[in-house]
């Protein structure tokens, strides 16, 4: 009880928290307001004119069929990463739990992707992918298929799949392990000592009991493929063939970024960001109620 | 102890640093996109200008990628740091002319320095694409290509083609006869737009857009969508449904399926010569881009592509002096010659060219006159002296997005040209507004 008395000051607590709280409002909400406030601007490059036009940036971007288009790539796009990447993901750290030799070093191994920049996946990936110079890319050819990314947008697509799933495996990977070393060993032997199949130990008790890992993982791969996939795009297909890998965040990098509509370009990032906050938001309000911790 | 040490020494470097300012000499930063050979040639330009005067300090940089240099000059204009210099590809032009205030146009520069600088001097078929249309000089040609096509003489002497191809017709019928030799690519071409639309325009002397292609003002109107344009876009898609034509992408990344052997024709940059000298293990040459014969006017000369130098406003006229003086020691014809002759750069003087030509060095490097003989097949007509349309960088994407479709076959080729107009035209109108009156 004496002790406390130490900490009465209202002051301290806050003092405390004071430096996350000035980078967040550094990094994060000063920018934020900043593309808030370009939203409503029409300014050239260089930023000598600017035309104050409240929504017309947004009612714009709401009248380009490609705007919707790049909605559709973006949910196709990030459904087939994270089904791919955490089930993928789960598979191998299921694997690797097991006590066989050379435990570690697999692991270690499974690790390494993660540390790979996405521009530099994307380039490897390409050396292998592209057609007439690439190793997969000719055995495809040779096979029959007629693979194709620069012209179709089918084949693109799965290319930047490929590129942005092996690159976030690991991630999921590493939490999955740890997810699955956390849950008692007891459960899983009384179910066995039960005569439960091992497919069944894994629906019945690992699946539920890893659901606060699964809950976690899922948003930060749909934040991962809204965001941190544009290097990957970028290099690997720039969008294309006719818009067949545009998806939102990389066409508010072509427009600010290649096409300098800095207007446009802070319209949809706020759009974006709308979007992955309430996505968020109602993950937590209603997926979170099925997750047992 | 340690900690005294290290204060000596701080002070130490303290003194020099304030005893360096007083050599007074100006520096002017030079931020550029030049990688690999090309970057030796920038370093050694800026060594051999300080070396050859004390007063001026030009440093260049290396910003990344063209695209990375224009941004990273735009935001350092806009927190009030430009760079003296900036290197911005050709198509990066409209964006800098409309940025009155921002730059410093090169002829109005070089009268204030009090340099000698005689317009004329120049190749205007170079200097064309960067001037106004009363021809006043923006921006200092740097490195400059034109567009020409590649030839595997040993995979059409296989086919029985015995006579390289001129025109598109026999582009075609060739390309139809290597595909049972080359059932992969028989024809290709990097740069799509540039070569399919903006070339093919200048080549045939028909108009991109109004207005001079946009010289003449940003309230141009883009009309490519012409029977001509289909007609071609028609025999290209038709082509590639067995790959006697094979899209190789927006930019040069399938350079290599020329220099590998898979694809005997490649359109593509004549700043190509240096890796195909270097990786193609078979009989080469480079011709002049092919045309449609029907078409009088065919050949007419053909449009630049490559990067100048801007010169960034609100410098003072202390640094705007060096740049000048930087400038004509770019122009000296001798240093030109050794340009065009090291690097494949295409030399931006008359009196360069002229010398190169009587030095005999084309008798043994041909191809490097190629895209010389283009440029200057004709005096260029408003047709022909290049384009500026706002917002270009981003305009070649969406043309290209749209030629994709057609040879997909999601579109017709029609569909696609008119689709890619009313796209570009939508963008013209948002840079319009945009542009400092």
């Amino acid at each position: 009880m004496e002790n406390r008395a130490i900490f009465s000051g209202k002051l301290l607590p806050y003092l405390l928290i004071l430096p996350q709280l000035a980078v967040s409002l550094i990094f994060f909400y000063w920018p934020a307001l900043q593309a808030v406030q370009q939203s409503f601007l029409v300014q050239d490059a260089f930023g000598l004119s600017t035309e104050f036009v409240w929504f017309e940036n947004y009612i714009n971007l709401l009248q380009t069929p490609e705007y919707y288009h790049a909605i559709g790539v973006t949910l196709l796009f990030s459904a087939l990463v994270a089904f791919f990447s955490l089930g993928l993901g789960l598979l191998l750290a299921a694997m690797a739990n097991h006590n066989i030799r050379g435990i570690q070093i697999y692991r270690t191994f499974l690790i390494i992707p993660y540390a790979v920049a996405p521009a530099v996946a994307s380039v490897l990936f390409i050396f292998m992918f592209q057609p007439g110079l690439g190793m997969i890319a000719r055995a495809l050819q040779r096979g029959g298929i007629d693979w194709n990314p620069v012209l179709n947008g089918t084949h693109a697509m799965i290319l930047v799949v490929i590129v942005a799933v092996w690159n976030q495996i690991s991630y999921n990977f590493l939490f999955f392990l740890a997810g699955l070393q956390s849950i008692p060993k007891s459960v899983i032997e009384a179910a066995a000592i039960d005569g439960a199949t091992p497919t069944r130990r894994f629906w019945t008790i690992i699946f539920p009991l890893l659901s606060p890992t699964t809950f976690f993982l899922i948003i930060v791969n749909i934040t991962y493929v809204f965001f941190n996939t544009l290097g990957i795009i970028d290099t690997a297909t720039g969008g294309g063939p006719n818009g067949a890998t545009q998806t939102l965040v990389y066409k508010v990098f072509q427009d600010g970024k290649v096409g300098t509509d800095l207007g446009g370009s802070a319209a949809q990032s706020v759009i974006l960001m709308i979007i992955v906050v309430g996505l968020t938001a109602f993950q937590f309000r209603y997926v979170e109620k099925k997750v047992h911790y | 102890m340690a900690i005294r040490q290290l204060g000596a020494a701080a002070a130490v470097a303290a003194t020099l640093a304030l005893a360096t300012p007083a050599y007074a000499v100006t520096e002017i930063q030079w931020w550029h996109a030049m990688t690999g050979p090309n970057n030796d040639v920038v370093v050694k330009l800026a060594n051999d200008f300080n070396a050859s005067q004390g007063d001026y300090k030009v440093v260049p940089s290396f910003k990344g990628s063209y695209a990375d240099v224009l941004n990273a000059g735009i935001a350092a204009f806009r927190a009030g740091n430009a760079p003296g210099i900036m290197q911005v590809f050709e198509v990066g032009t409209a964006t800098m002319m409309a940025a009155k205030g921002a730059i410093k146009p090169v002829s109005e520069m070089m009268k204030e320095a009090g340099e000698a600088f005689d317009p004329k001097a120049y190749l205007p078929a170079i200097t064309g694409y960067y001037s106004t249309s009363k021809g006043d000089m923006l921006s200092f040609p740097f490195n400059s290509s034109s567009m020409v096509m590649w030839l595997n003489l040993d995979a059409l002497k296989e086919a029985g083609i015995d006579t390289p191809p001129k025109t598109w017709p026999e582009i075609f019928a060739d390309a139809k006869k290597l595909h049972a030799t080359h059932p992969t690519c028989g024809l290709s071409l990097s740069w799509i737009t540039w070569g399919l639309i903006e070339q093919f325009s200048a080549w045939h002397n028909v108009p991109i857009g109004t207005k001079a292609n946009g010289l003449d003002g940003f309230d141009t109107v883009l009309e490519f969508n012409t029977p001509l344009e289909t007609r071609l876009l028609e025999e290209l898609v038709e082509l590639q449904k067995d790959k006697s034509f094979d899209y190789s992408g927006r930019t040069n990344t399938g350079e290599g399926r020329f220099t590998s052997g898979e694809c005997p024709m490649y359109m593509t940059s004549s700043a190509f010569y240096p890796n195909v000298k270097a990786n193609a293990k078979f009989a080469y040459t480079a011709v002049a881009m092919p045309y449609f014969p029907d078409v009088t006017a065919a050949p007419q000369n053909s449009i630049i592509g490559g990067a100048s130098l801007w010169v960034m406003g609100g410098k003072t006229p202390e640094e705007y002096k060096g740049i000048a003086k930087f400038f004509t020691f770019l122009s000296d014809t001798d240093r030109q010659v050794y340009l065009h002759e090291v690097s494949g750069y295409l030399p931006i003087t008359k009196a360069a060219y002229e010398k190169t030509k009587d030095s005999g060095f084309y008798e043994k490097n041909p191809i490097l006159q190629v895209p010389l003989k283009e440029l200057t097949n004709k005096e260029p007509t408003e047709n022909s002296r290049g384009l500026r349309f706002g917002g270009m960088v981003q305009m070649r994407d969406v043309w290209a997005e749209e030629i994709e479709a057609a040879l997909a076959g999601k579109e017709t080729a029609k569909d696609a040209l008119d689709k890619a107009v009313s796209k570009g035209n939508a963008m013209l109108r948002q840079f319009e507004r945009t542009a400092t009156k």
